[in-house]
């Protein structure tokens, strides 16, 4: 049977790869390339990478280090970060990436999300979603790496992008980001009944029962995680893991 | 040398990355000149039938394929739209495909029980292997491979299927016909699965 897909959601600064909380506090957490090494040895369904400083500091993805890392990456690659150009696509799916995510460009430009789906397919296009709650517990659209509220409910914001073209919606819950505290499961709920293509819920996991909810309860077509991959036990000691496929079968049956 | 067919179309990259991964001597080319010494043959392929044929015109190179394929018997390899191509035509498109196996490629259907079903089929997904092949040698009883798919091959001649897959339905997921071969799967992102079958597909004589 097919399994939902489960996914680690590792961020690049520069060129290491760190986790945040609530999209702030970088800590660093280790080398890109090594990285891959390891969670292909964990044999990792699928992996996302996301360059998180690229959009602000107004720059293109860094393209020989996504070579490095594709040439040692066995299994499905989602690259986002600094992506506002079809060539920009072009260049990464060359590379070996099968898909690519769009956050910021995605509100400045939604035409855009059409013409790469008509360029390169849909499934080749994500649409990130990044989501923070008001303190009246409003659910709000935030582009910038969390910096800029665009004033507009992810539900909305979510089915534009599904009729624009996108394949797949990874929706990111800044608030939970690095908590460790479970998936935001009424905003994911939210938004997968709204609409029909995959959603991918990130933000929040700390195990692999949390994992199991953000698909039963949540509807997630898939889960993305950060800290439950990388971090290990209360002191947050790097260390990289990957759930047993037994395992994931026995949470999604 | 194993030669991965560049008509514009899919992730060679990836491919590539695999091949050399396994210790295969590959190149990516879309020159006749390379693709007539090739000892075997990768036709990878993403995105829309019609386009896929479209461009594999385009690069002028469908003559000297079928010179390789139909005459020389050179292994060859379709993956996803790649394996598609070799039906004979495809409810996607309108163009005629290479018509090499007995086959269609039509779109998933799924009845109203199995409502909930997403298109495309999108993930890693159980093979069960129907008969014995050298591509499939020393595989455990269900495999698994990463699978973005709306669309399916249906094989008229049942000898030509190696392996199916269920969503919804059991649909074609692997075929052998002579001397071509094809898998609607990724191989090349189905790390251990994908280095074991691409292993076997380089390794077979």
């Amino acid at each position: 049977m097919l399994l939902p897909r489960v996914m680690p959601c590792l961020l690049l600064r520069g060129t290491g790869l760190v986790k945040t909380i609530k999209f702030n506090d970088p800590t660093y957490v280790g080398d890109p390339r090594n990285a891959i090494k390891i969670f292909n040895e964990k044999e990792v369904d699928e992996l996302v990478l996301l360059d998180i400083t690229a959009t602000i500091e107004k720059r293109e993805p860094n393209y020989n280090l996504i070579s490095e890392i594709t040439s040692e990456c066995f299994m499905p690659l989602t690259y986002g970060g600094g992506i506002r150009d079809l060539h920009h696509i072009e260049k990464i799916l060359k590379l070996g990436v099968e898909k690519v995510s769009i956050n910021s460009y995605a509100v400045e430009n939604p035409e855009f999300i059409t013409r790469a789906a008509e360029a390169f397919g849909s499934q080749t296009v994500v649409v990130s979603i990044d989501v923070k709650s008001s303190p009246k517990g409003k659910n709000e659209t935030y582009i910038y790496g969390g910096r800029k509220n665009i004033g507009l409910d992810p539900v909305i914001f979510a089915r534009q992008m599904e009729n624009a073209g996108a394949g797949d919606i990874l929706l990111n819950s800044i608030d939970r980001d690095g908590t460790m505290k479970g998936y935001d499961l009424d905003m994911i709920r939210r938004v997968t009944e709204a609409i029909r293509i995959p959603v991918i819920a990130c933000g929040g996991a700390s195990s692999i029962e949390d994992i199991g909810k953000a698909v039963k309860e949540g509807g997630a077509s898939a889960a993305a995680a950060g800290s439950m991959f990388v971090f290990h036990g209360r002191h947050r000691a790097v260390l990289i893991s990957f759930p047993k496929y037994k395992e994931l079968e026995r949470i999604f049956n | 040398m194993i030669v991965i067919i560049d008509y514009g179309m899919g992730n060679l990259g990836s491919v590539l990355n695999m091949l050399k991964k396994v210790g295969a001597e590959a190149t990516i080319s879309s020159d006749p000149r390379i693709l007539v010494s090739a000892q075997k043959l990768i036709l990878p392929g993403v995105g829309a039938f019609d386009n896929g044929m479209k461009c594999l015109t385009k690069s002028g190179l469908i003559d000297v394929l079928r010179e390789k394929v139909l005459r020389q018997e050179t292994p060859i390899l379709g993956i996803c739209l790649g394996l598609q191509l070799f039906t004979k035509m495809s409810e996607e498109g309108s163009f005629p495909g290479l018509g090499w196996i007995d086959a269609e490629t039509i779109r998933f259907q799924f009845s109203s029980e199995s409502n909930g079903l997403k298109i495309p089929h999108m993930g890693w997904n159980e093979l069960t292997i129907k008969r014995e092949d050298s591509l499939f040698t020393g595989f455990e009883a269900s495999p698994r491979f990463y699978f973005v798919h709306s669309y399916h091959v249906r094989c008229n001649n049942q000898d030509d299927i190696l392996a199916e897959c269920f969503y919804g339905i059991n649909f074609t997921a692997a075929i052998r016909h002579r001397n071509i071969w094809g898998t609607q799967f990724h191989s090349e992102k189905s790390h251990k699965f994908g280095i074991k079958l691409l292993k076997n597909f380089t390794q077979m004589t």
